[in-house]
């Protein structure tokens, strides 16, 4: 669990003082290569569909819409999946790195802090007793169940000492996901019509969002990003673990609070939008690890960029593996993202937590 | 030896030990273990013969302990011998089952959510079966020709199967700790997401069914579904217990280990083989019961003190666990919940109170 963190392959000898700087503008070049690829994906998601759109074509509707058909797909359908697409794939990414940290396991995922089991089950308890049945109209109960949720796994992996450690995190994040996944299959079992409904929020999709549902998350994902990004210097020095931290000067109750407040707000709000993509947030932050090493100044950024590219691209391709249906975004994902991470896992040395 | 001990956290109880010396054997027992498993064992044994004389038609205790021993009424002998005991029994297995392979994943990864479904074993599992229940009746040679296999046997092909994935994608110049996860971790993205996937082109009609399925359910358990678990258990068990010497130098990590002259690869290799065949047949027989595999480990270390999650008593534990959650659905529901979802509800709080508790030693 020791392996030297930027460069595993370099001999010992030869850290010279120069190296940490070229790393450096290599990581930040690396950077604007990952803006560049979101706005390349971002373009293609506009362009590429069931129907699809000429390039120039989008590029002209894009500012001046004139009302044709593929004016209306354009700014009616694409722009928000878009949109949302590159807003909750940068959240789950860095609510991932956050987890990670926090908890200092590679196997946590936003979901452990509760966000995904409570926002299932507070969707459930909105189909079945109050007959909503559109994305759009789970949007403030999956968040407030989210948010509850992570507050009691909050409260109760800290119990008396103020902050939890990240094993009592770990295990009171997995009991009470267990246990409110276990309410949400008591209200499912023998009700077949809330069971139709569930099914298709439970594997996330981007699909049948419109521009309200991107203006109702933006503030919580655009909140939680600057506290992740302005976080991450903290989370390097949680991850010397808490008593080094807290002899370095670091507050660690304080920085857990403000660490676990990002992700609740990230997975919250991302969750609520598309259904649980707990894949997403589990995977990159290990691919942006790969590249950064362990520096959170970098790895949270990496992380946001990673995410919008992966969850862009999956999107993308569920358009075109299914033609003229689609499949979701959450199915190709894992479908084509777990042999890829897969094949990564082996081909490199990872870098531990 | 006491310099080899794996440190101990200062807020878990150092277990008090009885030192045994004879001629030939001389070792240590700890005392709090062995009061934990007797006293676990004797609850199990309560917990049997409640499930036994419990449901539609009540058997009171006496009656169903003068059956088991060779008596009783022919009537209760007959609900008892063919209904009620293979039903406790795949209880008691799995949940035994699945308490060993949980610790023993655990204490393998050094890390208390490594469990058989975070790696993609109970995924496949799901796959086998969610197939069956939902593809069998559309038709299709693939769908007929895997249908023909019946859920259960499916089920325990798709497990295996995940099991043999895992390892072969994990091996590389051998088998390392983290990369195994972290190979798990895909594995169980893509058979999950799979059985989403199924889920929302099944017929509406077969979604109960295969819900029920995945929480895991005793419901309509035999002797069929029984016995493939209960030599399972009985070969993989001891097995596992024979392996705890080798746990515990593999906890100290893989250097360690190695220095202590453990055989690594040998010995990750069996520790996983035993996991992992625990819980394919515990999951065969009754479904993913998720919890079990990760709650009863953390509990039994909560219990018995020491650094790693015991084998004999997480094994006790699960079994116990599983019997009383399954014999919950039966007397406290007017319907019966899949027993899954009781396991989590009677264990979930049960971890989170000693979690507390042991924060508030921590604190105090």
């Amino acid at each position: 669990m020791s392996a030297s963190p930027l460069a595993p392959e370099r001999p010992p000898g030869e850290i010279a003082s120069a190296a940490p700087r070229t790393t450096r503008s290599r990581l930040v070049l690396g950077l604007l290569g990952l803006v560049a690829g979101v706005v390349v994906l971002a373009l293609a998601s506009l362009a590429i569909g069931s129907k699809p759109i000429a390039l120039d074509t989008v590029w002209r509707v894009l500012f001046s819409p004139d009302g044709s058909n593929a004016s209306v797909i354009v700014h009616e359908l694409r722009i928000p999946r878009t949109l949302l697409g590159i807003l909750v794939g940068c959240a789950l990414g860095m609510a991932g790195a956050l987890m990670q940290g926090h908890t200092r396991n590679p196997l946590a995922d936003p979901g452990l802090l509760g966000v995904t089991a409570g926002a299932s089950f507070a969707v459930v308890a909105a189909i079945k007793f109050l007959d909503i049945s559109s994305p759009i109209g789970y949007i403030w109960f999956a968040m407030l169940g989210a948010f509850v949720a992570s507050v009691v796994v909050f409260a109760i992996g800290s119990g008396a000492t103020g902050s939890p450690s990240p094993l009592s995190l770990v295990l009171a994040g997995s009991a009470v996901t267990a246990l409110l996944v276990s309410f949400t299959t008591s209200l499912l079992v023998n009700d077949t019509q809330t069971i139709n409904n569930y099914r298709f929020w439970i594997v996330g999709s981007l699909a049948g969002r419109d521009l309200s549902v991107v203006a109702q998350v933006a503030p919580f994902l655009i909140l939680g990003a600057v506290i992740a990004l302005a976080h991450s210097s903290a989370l390097n020095l949680l991850s010397l673990g808490d008593d080094v931290a807290r002899g370095l000067g670091q507050h660690v109750g304080r920085a857990r609070v403000v660490g676990l407040a990002a992700t609740m707000l990230l997975a919250g709000a991302a969750t609520a939008a598309c259904g649980p993509i707990a894949f997403l947030g589990l995977v990159v932050p290990h691919l942006a690890r790969l590249i950064t090493g362990p520096d959170y100044r970098f790895l949270m950024p990496y992380s946001a960029l990673f995410g919008a590219i992966l969850l862009l691209s999956a999107d993308i391709l569920g358009r075109v593996l299914a033609r003229p249906g689609e499949l979701q975004v959450g199915i190709v994902l894992a479908v084509i993202g777990g042999p890829c991470f897969i094949a990564l896992v082996r081909r490199r040395r990872l870098s531990s937590l | 030896m006491t310099v080899l001990d794996p440190p101990r956290p200062a807020t878990r109880p150092v277990a008090r030990q009885v030192t045994i010396r004879t001629r030939r054997v001389s070792g240590r027992i700890p005392l709090r273990a062995v009061v934990v498993a007797a006293l676990g064992l004797a609850l199990l044994a309560l917990a049997f013969a409640w499930s036994i004389g419990s449901g539609d038609f009540a058997i009171s205790i006496p009656d169903v302990v003068a059956v088991l021993t060779g008596g009783g009424d022919p009537a209760n002998a007959f609900i008892i011998e063919e209904l009620r005991l293979p039903r406790a029994v795949v209880g008691a297995v799995v949940g035994a089952s699945l308490g060993m392979s949980g610790a023993l994943f655990q204490t393998f990864a050094r890390n208390p959510l490594a469990s058989p479904d975070l790696l993609g074993i109970t995924g496949g599992a799901a796959v086998g079966a969610v197939f069956v229940i939902v593809l069998g009746s559309t038709g299709g040679v693939l769908a007929t020709g895997v249908s023909s296999l019946g859920v259960t046997l499916a089920a325990l092909v798709g497990a295996l199967a995940a099991a043999a994935g895992l390892y072969l994608f994990a091996w590389r110049r051998g088998i390392d700790g983290t990369r195994l996860v972290l190979v798990g971790i895909g594995m169980a993205a893509v058979l999950d997401a799979l059985v989403s996937w199924m889920l929302t082109k099944a017929s509406i009609f077969d979604l109960p069914a295969a819900l029920v399925w995945l929480s895991g359910s005793l419901v309509g358990r035999g002797w069929h579904e029984a016995m493939p678990a209960l030599w399972a258990f009985a070969i993989l068990g001891p097995l596992a217990i024979l392996l705890t010497t080798t746990l515990r130098a593999m906890q100290l990590g893989d250097d360690s280990a190695r220095s202590l002259g453990i055989r690594l690869q040998l010995a990750q290799g069996s520790v996983l083989v035993v996991a992992v065949g625990l819980a394919a047949f515990a999951v065969t027989a009754a479904g993913p019961i998720d919890f079990v595999a990760f709650v009863v480990p953390q509990i039994a270390l909560r219990l018995v003190g020491g650094s790693r999650p015991p084998l004999v008593t997480s094994a006790i534990l699960g079994a116990l666990l599983v019997l009383l959650a399954d014999t919950v659905t039966r007397v406290l529901f007017p319907y019966e919940p899949p027993v899954g979802v009781v396991t989590a509800i009677l264990g979930a709080p049960y971890l989170l109170w000693l979690l507390l508790r042991t924060n508030r030693k921590a604190s105090a």
